[in-house]
């Protein structure tokens, strides 16, 4: 039985009603929010300590009761990664902010304008794990990050040390095992588990990953309380979340939403489509496209998705304009996708380009029954068989195309192509989408 | 006390050794790599798959055991 103690509020601060959370104090994408300004309009925040005169694992309790889950896309439970660390001998917390899906700027876009909402969070789950020592990885690029760190050892906020450590471009390198393999000096290539990060991670240590939006939930959890946490989102659903809008719309950008609220909600917050849609893709590149009209009826909550045959994922939601060519587009993604495996396990380095292939033939029109069986049995046959989760994410990714695209797949196959008369829609690393 | 079959698939160079030693429980698929039987190994075939496990020359394919859940 956990004692439940309630959440002190943040010290002089009132929490804030509805919408913007994170976002809080402006629409200023560029300019990076300075500590005392942070601190102005957030409050400050209570290290309490492991082991402390509260309860040990108070903030942990407020986490779960809250009912965060994380926002990097595997949609854990926060508080469950958190104990699984909580009280190990010398953990560490690593921040991932390294957001590898070309699709997703929700967490660069974090760290760039509310830095110090992250390293806070950063803060207060080393502090209720018992860790000492926070790792912030993220890709490498203007680094307000590590200004902000900067920042804040000057003020001599934080009793624990925080480093930013910049890591690889790669697709996997974002990936659990993969940073943390990074962290101890290896390669970033994803590994064999377990055992899992919690287990042994950085150096061997015990150590929680955390998603940077997720630590900067747990950053107004720590101030506000769950019961202000769940004041958005849904019983099941609480909260809200980062979601970056691209593709056919007015606005591109990471807007700040409610979850449950209709998932059309993003595009009216990006100030509407630009010109009718005929899909949205859900979740990123190792998420799933949905018909238009399902798309903009469904909930953005997990359960909703899931129903829906998607996934929250990271946050993406890209409007893809009826003028474009979904095969295509979705050929070009797993093309990337096939070539950013880490070549380590068979199933995944041969399976890939194989799917890849399979999906071109289909888009140019080629012998289509033949290939469409083959490429079926390729989605089924690598799915599972990666040391990470990388030919899985592929795997749903194309198939997800297959279904959606299918009346575009019977008339390509009737020799009657998409004309292909404009720029890519999706994004890809080096590889600039037109106007 | 369940025990299944495992192969780590970064360590798998698809010598295919496994699936001539237990055809039952493992098969190969189109690039070699092994496709392992999802139930538990039977009894009857435990002394096949312990075989299978010691002649992997990479040593990728293992047994687990999931205390029954």
């Amino acid at each position: 039985m956990t004692p439940t103690v309630p959440v002190t509020p943040a010290p002089g601060r009132l929490a804030p009603v509805g919408l913007p959370r994170l976002l809080l104090g402006g629409p200023d994408p560029a300019r990076p929010m300075p500590l005392a300004e942070h601190l102005e309009r957030h409050g400050g925040f209570l290290l309490r300590g492991f082991g402390g005169d509260r309860g040990p694992t108070m903030l942990i309790d407020a986490v779960e009761r809250a009912g965060l889950t994380g926002h990097g896309g595997a949609g854990f439970p926060t508080a469950r990664k958190m104990r699984a660390v909580a009280g190990r001998r010398r953990p560490v917390v690593v921040v991932n902010a390294a957001e590898g899906e070309p699709a997703s700027g929700k967490d660069a876009l974090l760290m760039r304008i509310r830095p110090h909402l992250v390293l806070d969070g950063a803060v207060l789950a080393a502090d209720a794990v018992g860790a000492r020592e926070v790792i912030v990885a993220l890709h490498t690029g203007p680094s307000s990050a590590q200004a902000a760190v900067n920042e804040r050892k000057a003020a001599g906020l934080d009793p624990v040390a925080i480093k930013v450590v910049h890591v690889p471009k790669e697709y996997v390198a974002s990936e659990e095992s993969a940073l943390v393999r990074f962290l101890s000096g290896a390669p970033a290539l994803p590994t064999f588990t377990p055992p899992r990060p919690f287990e042994r991670g950085v150096n061997g240590r015990s150590t929680l990953v955390q998603n940077a939006e997720t630590l900067a939930h747990l950053a107004l959890i720590a101030r506000h309380g769950d019961q202000w946490f769940r004041s958005v989102g849904t019983p099941d659903a609480p909260g809200s979340l980062l979601v970056t809008v691209a593709g056919a719309v007015q606005r591109p950008g990471v807007y700040e939403l409610a979850l449950g609220m209709p998932l059309s909600a993003a595009f009216d917050a990006a100030g509407g489509l630009s010109e009718p849609i005929q899909a949205v893709l859900v979740g990123g590149y190792f998420g799933a496209w949905l018909p238009a009209e399902t798309a903009l009826r469904v909930q953005l909550t997990p359960a909703d998705l899931i129903a829906a045959g998607a996934a929250l994922g990271a946050g993406v939601l890209l409007a893809l304009p009826a003028s474009a060519c979904g095969l295509a587009e979705s050929q070009r993604v797993a093309s990337w996708l096939a070539s950013q495996s880490a070549g380590q396990c068979g199933p995944c380095t041969l399976g890939l380009p194989a799917i890849a292939e399979d999906l071109a033939l289909l888009s140019r029109s080629g012998n289509t029954t033949n290939v469409r069986n083959r490429l079926e049995r390729r989605l089924r046959l690598v799915e599972g068989r990666g040391a990470c989760h990388h030919p899985d994410g592929t795997a749903r990714f194309v198939a997800s195309a297959l279904q959606t695209f299918a009346a575009d797949l019977a008339r390509h196959r009737r020799g009657n192509p998409c004309p292909s008369t404009r720029h890519p829609v999706l994004p890809l690393p080096d590889d600039p989408v037109g106007p | 006390m369940t025990v299944r079959l495992r192969v780590n698939p970064i360590m798998c160079q698809a010598h295919g050794i496994c699936a001539e030693l237990l055809p039952e429980l493992i098969s190969l698929d189109e690039w070699g790599y092994p496709l392992l039987d999802p139930q538990p190994v039977p009894a009857a075939l435990m002394a096949h798959a312990r075989r299978a496990v010691a002649d992997c020359p990479t040593l990728a394919l293992m047994l687990t055991e999931d205390p029954g859940k």
